[in-house]
């Protein structure tokens, strides 16, 4: 599978990303692709950089040098809506809900938005939105929790619910912030294979920062190793893991 | 019939015959519904969270645009008036929106404050357009080809301020559940992941905020014609916090909320005004403070009973 | 040249002292509590008319003029006393954390019970005392006049900036505040009585509005309805400089009197609404105004 990922075009391409807080230099000088078709993980350290390298790529910062490209066009200094539209959707280390919503209210804001939202006097509801976000829901293993206040979701599902709103976007590359980060590592796997039953079935692409080293290890067609802003090795799963210094400064922390 | 709209029902025909057996209710509830629909655009704008300080400065646009079109245009007509009333405001409100909705929170109450401070101050300055302190007077309008007595004509706009209640609360109704109403509710709750969707806040919001200036000017314009007199004090900010006080009051969860607040302060202030007109302020705030101490979903939600299983309407 | 340049001058920094005054009180309560006061422009109506009542009583009682100087410090030390432990005890800790949109609300409810109370006490007519600025007297320099109590005004003011200053960084009050503004949460944690600042922080806060309220009244009088005006020029002078940032509210008091001031003498019709149009300019420009930054929600 992955041979056939890094044969397939460049989907996103990141190129020289630098930006500083303060001090400190979140993104110093970041390379990376992603192919059409691949799943790839990002790893590393705790503020090591990974979730501010998700936020430049989807228009949330801007960086001090350095450009984005999305199947070839500049999305350096777009915002997030235009890169959402354009087809990058992302769910956040800290989950995004409009949480005065049920679940499925969430999911049909999410699913008009891609249609257009100007629509000021046929409802939100109808049923085909409602089909489609059943539908998804049920991909995801959600549709029990359909018409709960997100705000009242446990911690675990609000992740999931937070995914699902990524999903209706239908997008070409999902973006992840650690899916399966405040779970059990037993439902860490379960997760996991909805999530990549549910990406396969849809032809899409991926891009996730991971902790677990056996998580990535069984679904990642590459992983890229961060460490202080900056990308210190990448390649295959398999390969990268046997690296001492991938070892040294990752497997302690996850 | 399901039981919401027995009671629309119920409350219209209510309104209705209210007047036939009082006869000075006819200014009473028309006065009362005008305001509801500026009180019912400033309930949209809290349902995206934002309160606005200077929603009055509408109002005043509404009602001195009808005021001006019929004493330096001769304009009459109720129908034009009322249409370019709205129009005017509107357009005022996607002026300024375009700059008050980049803002939330206490900028975004201050800001129209500010503004509103503003047109208070052309309306008592510029004499040979408005006036100047004493306002401008408005004669009877006329409808289509009827030229009506005053008391005919106050019986017309009694039924025709219904009408219309029933018709954009109806469309607004219909807009709150709509995409663009939910994302509007989304700006308040969470405004990244709304972005992250692909939908413009700004945009949504100014939307909101032009229906809302549209729906002061309408109240303005149908007050003016009530009250047969137009005045700097319109765009006061006691009258903006009045239509706050208003929207909070009735509750922000539907349209009704804004009418039926509008409506019980109206009906209030006819029985307080004798008793304590001097502290008319003192008693808003008072009302405000309660309000938010004791009914947070407002009266409407005390009718509504349980909290709705979707939908943010609490402050 | 200077001859008709100086007087506007010092009539701009006179007026900017004052404006100062009640923005800095402003921007120091929302620094502390993170809480916009709307009744914060009662304060300073409030102020002006206890001040210009007690001048008027001892001009009236024929005490000794001089006691005008006191009294008018001394009235606004008890608004603050009387209102600012009250209100922030029972009404402001009460929308702590419950969302800026109840905050409004709330201090805007105040807002219009105070205007209906001050209309009851004080009445609806204007008041007004001078006897502090004829006290004083003028100064003559280069054939220029000065008003000594426009001098004074903006002396005090300079000296309540370096004032604050030196309480922040010297005293141990001042430090705690200061920890407080830079981290609640930390703060709170260390044990700080977080209470007690914000009490502190806000009574201070209208100590300062009353005290530019009275302070104004040997210029200006006192009238009914300038409470909402204050209210809204001293949030356009905070939102010019910075929400928060005290030296961006002094700057902005400058900004804001100067404008206004070449407003009264070369177009009088744009005199109420300059300081909004600065404000306007530079919020298109600056949205946070000229010292603020946005606040980027971490994600
Ligand atoms: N908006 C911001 N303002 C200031 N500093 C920031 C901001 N965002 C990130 N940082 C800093 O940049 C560094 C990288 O943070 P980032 O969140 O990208 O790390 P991360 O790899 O996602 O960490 P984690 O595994 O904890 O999620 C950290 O030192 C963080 O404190
Ligand atoms: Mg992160």
């Amino acid at each position: 599978m992955s041979s056939q990922a890094t044969s397939a075009a460049p989907l996103l391409q990141a190129s020289g990303l630098e930006i500083s807080f303060g001090g400190v230099k979140a993104a110093d000088g970041v390379n990376l692709t992603v192919h059409e078709g691949e799943f790839v993980a990002i790893i590393g350290p705790n503020g090591s950089g990974k979730t501010t390298f998700l936020n430049i790529c989807t228009g949330y910062l801007k960086p001090s040098r350095g450009q984005v490209f999305l199947a070839g066009r500049d999305i350096t200094q777009l915002p997030p809506r235009s890169i959402a539209r354009q087809g990058i959707a992302r769910a956040f280390q800290i989950p995004q809900l409009f949480t005065d919503h049920s679940l499925i209210d969430n999911l049909m804001l999410s699913i008009a938005a891609r249609h257009g939202i100007w629509q000021a006097l046929s409802p939100l509801d109808r049923p085909e939105y409602r089909a489609e976000a059943m539908e998804i829901l049920e991909l995801l293993g959600l549709a029990a929790h359909a018409d709960t206040l997100t705000g009242t979701l446990p911690e675990g599902l609000r992740k999931l619910a937070d995914i699902t709103l990524a999903f209706a976007l239908d997008p070409r590359l999902l973006v992840l912030d650690e899916p399966t980060s405040g779970v059990s590592s037993i439902e860490r796997f379960q997760i996991m294979e909805t999530l990549m039953k549910a990406m396969r079935s849809r032809k899409l692409s991926a891009l996730f920062v991971e902790h677990d080293m056996d998580v990535v290890e069984r679904y990642a067609d590459r992983v890229v190793v961060w460490n202080a802003g900056h990308v210190m090795a990448e390649g295959r799963p398999a390969e990268v893991m046997q690296d001492p210094r991938v070892l040294e400064s990752v497997v302690g922390v996850a | 019939m399901p039981k919401p709209l027995i009671g629309l029902a119920a409350g219209v025909a209510l309104l209705a015959a209210l007047p036939l057996a009082v006869p000075f209710m006819t200014f009473v509830v028309t006065l009362a519904v005008a305001k509801g629909f500026a009180a019912l655009g400033v309930a949209l704008l809290l349902r995206a969270g934002l309160i606005s300080l200077g929603h009055a400065m509408y109002f005043a646009i509404g009602a001195y645009t009808t005021a001006f079109l019929m004493q330096k245009t001769g304009i009459t007509d109720f129908a034009i008036l009322v249409a370019a009333s709205i129009i005017v405001a509107t357009l005022a409100g996607l002026a300024f929106g375009a700059f008050l909705v980049r803002y939330r929170a206490i900028f975004f109450a201050m800001l129209n404050l500010a503004v509103s401070m503003v047109i208070y101050a052309l309306c008592s300055k510029l004499y040979g357009v408005t006036g100047g302190t004493d306002g401008l007077r408005v004669g009877v309008p006329t409808v289509f080809a009827w030229v009506p007595e005053k008391a005919a004509f106050d019986t017309f706009l009694l039924y025709a301020t219904l009408g219309l209640m029933l018709v954009l609360g109806w469309l607004g109704h219909r807009y709150l559940k709509s995409p663009l109403g939910h994302a509007l509710a989304a700006v308040h709750t969470n405004e990244v992941r709304l972005e992250y969707l692909g939908v413009s806040a700004w945009s949504t919001l100014l939307t909101a905020y032009g229906i809302s200036a549209g729906l002061a000017g309408l109240g303005g314009a149908l007050s003016a014609m009530a009250i047969g007199h137009v005045l700097p004090e319109f765009a006061f900010w006691t009258e903006s916090g009045h239509l706050v006080l208003t929207a909070v009051l009735g509750g922000v969860g539907g349209v009704a909320g804004p009418f039926i607040g509008s409506i019980f302060l109206e009906l209030v202030h006819v029985v307080a005004v004798g008793v304590a007109a001097e502290a008319w302020n003192l008693i808003i705030g008072v009302a405000l403070i309660c309000v938010i101490f004791f009914l947070p979903r407002g009266l409407f939600g005390l009718i509504e009973g349980r909290r709705g299983k979707t939908g943010g309407t609490d402050l | 040249m200077l001859q008709t340049v100086a007087p506007l001058l010092m009539d701009a920094l006179a007026n900017a002292a004052l404006i100062f005054f009640v923005a800095f009180g402003l921007t120091l309560t929302f620094s502390v509590l993170r809480i916009l006061n709307v009744a914060h422009g009662s304060f300073y109506s409030i102020g002006a008319y206890v001040a210009a009542s007690a001048g008027l009583f001892i001009v009236g009682a024929g005490l000794n003029p001089w006691l005008t100087y006191p009294s008018l410090i001394l009235s606004a030390a008890a608004v603050a006393a009387l209102f600012g432990p009250l209100v922030e005890k029972t009404l402001v800790r009460w929308t702590y954390g419950r969302g800026e949109a109840v905050q409004i609300l709330m201090t805007f409810g105040l807002f219009l019970i105070l205007e209906d109370l001050q209309r009851m006490v004080f009445g609806v007519n204007s008041l007004y005392e001078d006897t502090p600025m004829a006290l004083l007297g003028i100064t003559e320099i280069g054939g220029v006049v000065y008003l000594n109590y426009q001098i004074l005004l903006i002396a005090l003011a300079a000296l309540t900036l370096v004032g604050l200053r030196i309480f922040i960084r010297h005293t141990r009050t001042g430090r705690l505040l200061h920890v407080v503004v830079a981290d609640r949460e930390v703060s709170e944690a260390m044990g700080i009585d977080t209470g007690r600042m914000f009490t502190l922080a806000f009574t201070l806060g209208v100590f300062l509005a009353a005290l530019g309220g009275a302070l104004a009244t040997p210029t200006t009088g006192v009238a009914p309805g300038l409470g909402a005006e204050t209210m809204v020029l001293a949030f356009a002078v905070a939102a010019i400089g910075g929400l928060g940032q005290v030296e961006g509210a002094a700057l902005a008091a400058v900004i804001v009197a100067a404008a206004r001031v070449l407003a009264i003498y070369f177009a009088p019709e744009l005199d109420a609404v300059a300081p909004y149009l600065v404000m306007l300019v530079v919020l298109l420009v600056r949205p946070y105004g000229l010292f603020g930054k946005a606040a980027v929600r971490r994600i």
